[in-house]
C-alpha cells in the first residue's frame, strides 16, 4: 500500500497565538529554574502572584468593555507579560508592587490601548518602568545568590517575606546587583574594584551568567522553533557586545568587559523574551536589525553613562517609540518592482 | 447671540478648556502635583482670564484685525504681571514653588484663545460671563486632577493650604493613607495619565447622557406618528 506516503502539498499550518504564547511561556522555564536555583523561591512566588493578578485585571478589563473575556484569557498572552514581568522584578518583591505592576501592564499598557495587537509599547517594560522610577527602594534590592546565604531562605519565610513585612525579612538577604556594585565603584579603576571584591567577582558573577545562560537556552529553543527570527537578538547582543568591546579594549581599567554587559542583568531576558514581541518590533528583517541594535546601543549607553544601572525596560521602549519609523524606511521589495519603497512617496 | 446660560456651560462643560479645548496643557500637567497648587495657578488664571476678557472686549472695536494678536498678548501679559506681583505680596511661598508656571500665563493658549474666539467679537458683559465661566471650567479641572494626583501620589488631600489661604488652614491636610508614595502619580507622566483618565470619564458621561436624549426623542415621536403602510409598488 502507497497510502502512508506523504505527498504533496506539503502545507504548514501555522501557529497560532495561543500555541506561540505557550512555546514562550515553556521557553521561559530553564531561566526561571536557574532565578528559583540561585536566587531562592522568590521569583517563583512573583511570576505566581503576577499571573494571578494579571488574568484577573485582563477578565474584568475585558468585562468592562463588554467583551467575551474567555477567548482573550485563553491566548495566554496576559500570562505571559506577566510571567515576564515576575522574573524582571527582583525576587522577595512585596506583593503590591506585583499587583500594581499587573495593572500597569495589562490595563493601561495593553488593554486602554484596544487589547493584544495595538499595544505599541511593551506592556512589561511599561510596568517595570514605571515600578522602577515609583519605587526605587524596592525594585532595586536585589536578593543575594543563595551560595553566600548560611542557609537558603525557606518557601514559608519567603512568602512571609513578600506578604508580611517585606523590610524586616528582606534586608537580611538582599545586596546591589553586579551591575549596580559596577556602577558606584567610585573612584577606583576596574581592576582594583574585581581585587577588592573578589568575592563579589566569582559568586555573584557565576549565579548572574547562570541565569543568563538559562534565558539564552529558552531563546535558542524558541529560535530552533521558529517563534521568532535570529535577527533582532543576534543585532541586539552584536551590538552591545561590539560596543562594550571598543571601550573596554581602549581603557580596560573604567569600563566593564563584554562578557560582563553580556551576562549580567536583564541583557539574555531582554534580546531573547522582551524585544522578540512581534507586536511592538520592527515587522522586516532588515527593520528588525536595526531595531536590536538600537536596544543594544541604547543599553549600553544607559548602562556606562546613565543614572540607571541596567537599562533593558528603557531601551526597549525608546526602540517602541522608533518601530514605526523604522518600518516606515525599511519596507522591502514588493515582488514585481526594482527597488523598495523608501521613505515619503511624491508621485503618488 | 448665545445666551448668559449657554455661555456658563460652555465655559465649564461643553467647551471646557481643559477638557475639551486641551489649550493650557503645559501648567495644567506641570503644577496639578497637590491641591494647593492647582489651586493657586487655578485662582491665578482666572484673574488673568477675567482682566484680558474686558479689556479687549473694551477695545475691540479700535483694533485693527493685523495688530491684534500682538496687542491681546500685551493687555494679556500685563494682567499677567498684576497676578505675579499680588502673589509675591500675599502668597510668596506658592509663588515660589510655581516659579516660572506664573509669568507663563502669558502663554497659555486658553488666555489668547478666549481673546481672540469670544471678547474681540462680544460685548462687555458676555465677555466677562465668559471669562470668568471659562476661568472657572479650567480650574475645575485643575483642582481635581491636582486632588487626585496629591491623594495617589502621597495619599493626603490639602497638604500645605496655608500658603494659599493663611494660618487658619494649617489643620485643613487630610491623611487618607499612612506612609504611602506613589512617586508616578506626582511626576510628569502621572499626569498625563490622570489627564486621560478625566477625558475620558467626561466623554463617557456625554454619550451617556446623549444617549438618553436620543432614547427620549425616539420615544416620543414613535406615538404620534401615523403608520400608513404603502400599498402601491
Amino acid at each position: 500500500m502507497a497510502f502512508t506516503r506523504v505527498s504533496s502539498p506539503h502545507l504548514h499550518r501555522p501557529l497560532s497565538t495561543h500555541q506561540v504564547m505557550r512555546y514562550v511561556i515553556l521557553a521561559t522555564l530553564p531561566g526561571l529554574a536557574a532565578l528559583t536555583w540561585v536566587f531562592g523561591w522568590g521569583s517563583l512566588i512573583n511570576v505566581v502572584i503576577a499571573s494571578l493578578a494579571g488574568l484577573a485585571f485582563e477578565a474584568a478589563v475585558l468585562m468592562l468593555r463588554k467583551r467575551n473575556p474567555v477567548p482573550a484569557l485563553k491566548d495566554n498572552s496576559a500570562l505571559l507579560t506577566c510571567v515576564l514581568l515576575g522574573l524582571a522584578l527582583p525576587p522577595l518583591a512585596p506583593w503590591w508592587l506585583l499587583i500594581t505592576g499587573s495593572f500597569v501592564a495589562i490595563v493601561i499598557a495593553k488593554q486602554l490601548y484596544g487589547g493584544l495587537g495595538n499595544n505599541p509599547f511593551n506592556p512589561a517594560m511599561i510596568a517595570y518602568a514605571l515600578l522602577l522610577i515609583s519605587f526605587p527602594v524596592e525594585m532595586t534590592q536585589w536578593m543575594m545568590p543563595a551560595e553566600l546565604l548560611e542557609k537558603r531562605v525557606s518557601l514559608g519565610a519567603s512568602l512571609q517575606a513578600v506578604f508580611a513585612g517585606h523590610q524586616q525579612v528582606a534586608d537580611a538577604f538582599t545586596m546591589a546587583t553586579p551591575l549596580d556594585g559596577f556602577k558606584h565603584k567610585g573612584e577606583l579603576m576596574a581592576d582594583e574594584y574585581w581585587r577588592q571584591n573578589a568575592f563579589v567577582a566569582e559568586k555573584v558573577w557565576g549565579s548572574w551568567a547562570f541565569v543568563s545562560v538559562g534565558f539564552m537556552l529558552g531563546g535558542l529553543f524558541l529560535l530552533w522553533k521558529k517563534i521568532f527570527t535570529w535577527h533582532i537578538p543576534a543585532a541586539m547582543l552584536g551590538s552591545l557586545a561590539l560596543l562594550s568591546a571598543i571601550f573596554y579594549g581602549g581603557d580596560p581599567s573604567n569600563y566593564a568587559s563584554p562578557m560582563v554587559h553580556l551576562l549580567s542583568g536583564a541583557t539574555m531576558l531582554g534580546a531573547f523574551f522582551i524585544a522578540t514581541d512581534p507586536v511592538t518590533a520592527a515587522t522586516s528583517n532588515k527593520g528588525k536589525l536595526w531595531f536590536g541594535a538600537g536596544i543594544g546601543v541604547l543599553v549600553y549607553v544607559i548602562r556606562t553613562w546613565g543614572n540607571y544601572p541596567d537599562a533593558v525596560a528603557f531601551s526597549v521602549l525608546l526602540m517602541n517609540f522608533a518601530a514605526p519609523f523604522i518600518d516606515y524606511y525599511t519596507q522591502p521589495r514588493t515582488f514585481g518592482h526594482n527597488k523598495a519603497r523608501k521613505g515619503i512617496k511624491r508621485d503618488a | 447671540m448665545k445666551s448668559y446660560q449657554e455661555i456658563s456651560l460652555d465655559g465649564l462643560w461643553h467647551n471646557n478648556p481643559a477638557l475639551v479645548q486641551l489649550l493650557g496643557l503645559c501648567p495644567l500637567l506641570a503644577v496639578t502635583g497637590s491641591v494647593v497648587n492647582a489651586l493657586g495657578l487655578g485662582i491665578a488664571t482666572i484673574l488673568v482670564l477675567v482682566g484680558s476678557n474686558l479689556s479687549v472686549s473694551l477695545i475691540r472695536n479700535y483694533v485693527p484685525e493685523q495688530v491684534r494678536l500682538p496687542a491681546f498678548v500685551m493687555i494679556i501679559a500685563s494682567f499677567v504681571t498684576c497676578a505675579e506681583l499680588l502673589m509675591q505680596a500675599f502668597t510668596y511661598e506658592l509663588y515660589q514653588i510655581l516659579g516660572i508656571f506664573i509669568p507663563l500665563i502669558v502663554t497659555n493658549c486658553a488666555i489668547l484663545g478666549r481673546a481672540d474666539a469670544f471678547a474681540s467679537k462680544n460685548p462687555l458683559l458676555p465677555s466677562l460671563v465668559d471669562g470668568i465661566m471659562m476661568g472657572l471650567g479650567f480650574t475645575a479641572v485643575l483642582v481635581l486632577l491636582g486632588a487626585m494626583r496629591e491623594l495617589l501620589g502621597q495619599g493626603t488631600l490639602f497638604e500645605n493650604m496655608q500658603l494659599l489661604f493663611g494660618p487658619m488652614a494649617e489643620n485643613w491636610k487630610i491623611v487618607v493613607f499612612e506612609d504611602y508614595s506613589f512617586l508616578f502619580a506626582i511626576l510628569p507622566p502621572g499626569a498625563f495619565v490622570g489627564m486621560g483618565i478625566l477625558i475620558a470619564i467626561k466623554n463617557m458621561v456625554d454619550k451617556q447622557l446623549k444617549d438618553k436624549a436620543e432614547k427620549a426623542k425616539n420615544n416620543q415621536p414613535k406615538e404620534k406618528v401615523d403608520r400608513r403602510i404603502r400599498v402601491t409598488g
